[in-house]
């Protein structure tokens, strides 16, 4: 039984309905950069980061590419969603907002898919 | 429709560590979604042609450059430790008011300590590179 009343929901008012999803998700891909990050950045700081035979090497080796791939799609996916908690907090037109919003959305698939092409493109490389 | 009020926020409150880390928390975050960009920029590099990857890599060897990278390393084991304290409140864990005080000291000492090895390690051996 929902307790908004007709008018609310006839006006558009109260909650947008997927504010739980959001936060949860924005745990979910918390809990899923904690390993993935720490792979990362240990890997990153053993690696001789001057050498591009070295780095491309690393980046097509066994399941490397996979881990790669996932590591950029989650990082975007938690920094979109934090972004836009930063911006619904603090722009109040709701013109500029939605605007923003949608900008730093597609910047966010931009970057993610700019990503994941590069470690394909190293993965797929012939030898 | 006229604009509906906000509470006063930054104007009202004491000062406090917790508030600190809050802030932190949510600036550290803004700054590694930059820093994101240029994490995918330098893999597109990598995978780009040898002059790309040189020129990358020359534009990050500059001071300034070095020492924006090295406030992604401390922005990222802050909002790592911290990012932790909060997945532990969102399960209940110590949102008590000592709790909370302790778990900011943890979280300081663990930021730096985990920076400190990760600084040493990365330029150290930056350094050790043509």
């Amino acid at each position: 039984m929902s307790l908004r009343t007709p008018l609310g929901v006839a006006l558009g008012r109260g909650a947008a309905r997927a504010g739980v999803h959001h936060w949860w998700v924005q745990r979910v891909t918390a809990v899923a950069l904690v390993p993935l990050t720490l792979w990362l950045l240990f890997s990153l700081s053993r690696l001789p980061l001057a050498d591009q035979a070295a780095v491309t090497d690393w980046i097509a080796a066994g399941w490397h590419p996979v881990l790669l791939c996932l590591t950029i799609l989650v990082m975007a996916w938690h920094s979109v969603l934090g972004v836009q908690v930063v911006i619904e907090d603090y722009v109040h037109v709701k013109l500029t907002r939605t605007v923003t919003l949608l900008l730093v959305n597609f910047i966010h698939v931009v970057v993610a898919a700019a990503g994941i092409y590069a470690v394909l493109r190293v993965a797929f490389r012939s030898p | 429709m006229p604009a509906r009020p906000l509470s006063p926020h930054l104007s009202v409150y004491r000062f406090a560590h917790n508030m600190v880390l809050s802030f932190s928390h949510r600036i550290s975050g803004l700054y590694l979604a930059l820093g994101l960009l240029v994490l995918v920029w330098w893999f597109g590099a990598a995978a780009g042609s040898e002059a790309a990857f040189a020129d990358a890599n020359r534009l990050l060897s500059h001071w300034f450059a070095r020492l924006l990278l090295l406030g992604w390393l401390l922005a990222f084991c802050y909002h790592l430790a911290n990012g932790i304290r909060h997945l532990l409140w969102d399960a209940g864990v110590g949102l008590e008011k000592q709790q909370a005080r302790r778990g900011s000291a943890i979280v300081v000492v663990i930021t730096l300590l985990f920076f400190a090895v990760m600084a040493w390690r990365l330029f150290a051996a930056a350094a050790g590179t043509p």
